[in-house]
């Protein structure tokens, strides 16, 4: 770290992305939250979660940025542009938002912000004694397949199990009626 | 921009981001948005205290992946969920859906 901080260029070009990344992280949470429009809002959410697989490289750790950019914008945020287009809601008149709600909503977030932020900065967090220097892909499949693989089994249940009562649960709709 | 400060509060701005659109929006997609914002920041946080506290840094990375899969099984639900609610109810807004059986 020593040689990267003397030398001038490298330091200043990783704060450069740094800023770059945290900045379109934020600007796509904002978009992700505020305008009315929804599909504007899911484009907002991909700006915002590729924004957050930079900051996972600032972590140290490619492998789980690049799972981030498929799990959540190549799936996920997919999966929310087919349902936009399945439902069609953006033919839908929209109702005005109430003042009295946002208002709630903003203290609510003010609130939480406030809350975590004294949790978060009052708390001394101190490192581990002894830490490993193992960032490895191999040493991180090496313990899905042995320490954790009850989880990783059973969270593939889950996921076939979600899969299986998506399509039941879409797949009633035209039968409800008709009972 | 190098310490567990910063991206702590990176999370609690996501989270309360995440916090306000589900308060806010009264279509079920925003609120589902909201929910994966807020599920980033914890991943953030896993990812933060991973990098600069844990003594194994792997472990934080499984958790961070583990909560990835969560969500996907989740939003799965979820938007299948929204897709039969708009055709009973013809709108995603959650103030229209008030019967719980037709």
């Amino acid at each position: 770290m020593n040689t990267l901080q003397s030398l001038v260029h490298p330091h200043l070009i990783a704060q450069i992305g740094f800023a770059f990344v945290v900045t379109l992280s934020f600007a796509g949470a904002l978009i992700a939250v505020l305008p009315r429009n929804i599909l504007h809002n899911v484009l907002g959410l991909i700006l915002c979660l590729t924004g957050v697989a930079g900051l996972f490289l600032y972590l140290g750790s490619p492998f789980i940025a690049l799972m981030e950019l498929l799990i959540y914008v190549g799936a996920i945020c997919i999966s929310m542009v087919f349902a936009i287009m399945l439902s069609r809601p953006l033919h839908l008149s929209l109702p005005a938002r109430r003042p009295r709600k946002v208002v709630l909503a903003l203290a609510v977030g003010a609130g939480v912000f406030i809350m975590l932020n004294a949790l978060v900065f009052r708390t001394g967090w101190h490192p581990a004694a002894t830490r490993g220097a193992d960032w490895s892909i191999a040493g991180l499949g090496g313990y899905l397949l042995t320490r954790y693989e009850l989880v990783f089994e059973v969270i593939s249940l889950l996921l076939l199990v979600s899969i299986l009562g998506a399509i039941i649960i879409t797949g009633h709709i035209g039968r409800r009626p008709n009972e | 921009m190098n310490s567990l400060y910063t991206y702590l509060f990176i999370a609690i701005l996501l989270f309360t981001l995440g916090i306000v659109a589900v308060f806010l929006r009264r279509s079920l997609i925003g609120m589902l948005i909201g929910i994966e914002l807020m599920l980033n920041a914890a991943n953030i946080n896993f990812m933060a205290f991973n990098r600069y506290l844990a003594p194994d840094p792997l472990i934080g990375q499984i958790y961070t992946v583990f909560i990835m899969g969560i969500a996907a099984a989740e939003a799965a639900i979820a938007l299948s969920i929204i897709i039969a609610v708009f055709h009973k109810f013809h709108s995603i807004d959650v103030e229209q859906a008030r019967e719980l059986r037709g």
